[in-house]
């Protein structure tokens, strides 16, 4: 119970760190930086947010979005100036478009394709199931057979 | 028969995508800014702090932007490139001495050679920001109207500048 309990501990204390912690005095804004610094990717560690990372530029961009804001401007505003100088790369969700498409479509296309797949395995077992059924009762029906004609000859 | 053609195709498809996987990039991110204005700058040269330049200052020519540092570990495998490319065929190399300090940047110069133009100095990297700089050394191509033509990530090989640097420079000095 101890060791879980303390691994509980461990794992809530690396989700509550982060790197940097800027205050914005407006409430309203502070949300947003939050949430601008956990869509935004660092693009020298590319599986981290800017909110995560420790490199340089990562910060650079985090000081960025903050003055950003403070300057008043909106989120949209940001993530324009982002996408405008490193592309839709620097977003972690990518917007919905033709060379993205298939980006958005693949998932559902492999889930259903996975559902079909499990369909047919599954209807195919269903049917060799029962062949073996059927072949069971043939093999106890003969036993029977065998038996009562056994039981006969030791009669006679 | 079709048991053996379905699982062979399947292992043929996959085969095929984990082969395209080998040969990408990842870190050759494709830059917005291709055939666009070199955004601008303002920014004190690392040899004379108290003069500017600006992208303006440039138009008219081609020249190549070069994003180094002293720090920075490839910049160190790239220098000697530049240098005989700078020194062999007369092209204007501006360097964007990113998130450095002015007189490491300086010393460097000094015992490794300076293929530069110019060097300007970007102590807090706000223009590498301008410029979707996250990977140092990088290297534009900016035409004589002040577009940006191509982006070079990581370091530039002797391959490099004969095969894309020099033919394109070629073609866009030949445009007016």
């Amino acid at each position: 119970m101890k060791p879980l309990l303390l691994l509980f501990l461990l794992m809530i204390s690396i989700s509550s760190h982060a790197v940097d912690s800027r205050q914005l005095s407006d409430p309203k804004q502070q949300e947003s930086y939050e949430t601008l610094t956990k869509e935004l990717r660092c693009l020298v560690c590319q599986n981290q947010t800017i909110a995560d990372s420790n490199a340089e530029l990562a910060g650079d961009l985090r000081r960025q979005v903050y003055e950003m804001l403070q300057q008043g401007k909106s989120e949209q505003e940001i993530i324009r100036f982002m996408t405008d100088r490193y592309g839709d790369f620097v977003l972690y969700k990518p917007p919905f478009e033709g060379k993205t498409s298939l980006l958005w479509i693949a998932p559902v296309v492999f889930l259903f394709m996975g559902l079909m797949m499990v369909f047919f395995v599954i209807r195919r077992k269903r049917a060799t199931a029962q062949v073996q059924v059927d072949v069971l009762e043939i093999k106890s029906e003969k036993q029977k057979k065998v038996r009562s004609l056994l039981e006969q000859g030791d009669l006679s | 028969m079709l048991k053996y053609i379905i699982p062979l195709l399947l292992f043929i498809i996959l085969a095929v995508f984990l082969g395209l996987g080998l040969n990408l990039k990842p870190n050759d991110i494709p830059s917005p800014f291709i055939n666009k204005p070199a955004p601008h700058f303002s920014a004190p040269k690392l040899n004379a702090p108290d003069e500017q330049l600006t992208p303006a200052d440039l138009k008219g020519q081609v020249w190549l932007f070069n994003v180094w540092a002293s720090w920075c570990v490839s910049c160190r495998a790239e220098h000697p490139i530049l240098n005989q490319f700078a020194k062999q065929y007369a092209v204007v190399i501006i360097g964007l001495n990113y998130k450095d300090e002015p007189e490491d940047a300086k010393t460097w110069l000094k015992t490794l050679g300076n293929p530069y133009y110019v060097s300007i100095m970007d102590q807090d990297g706000r223009i590498g920001i301008d410029y979707g700089v996250y990977g140092v050394p990088e290297t534009f191509v900016i035409d004589k109207k002040g577009l940006i033509r191509y982006k070079h990530t990581g370091p530039v090989s002797v391959d490099d500048v004969q095969n894309i640097f020099l033919p394109l420079i070629a073609k866009l000095e030949a445009e007016y």
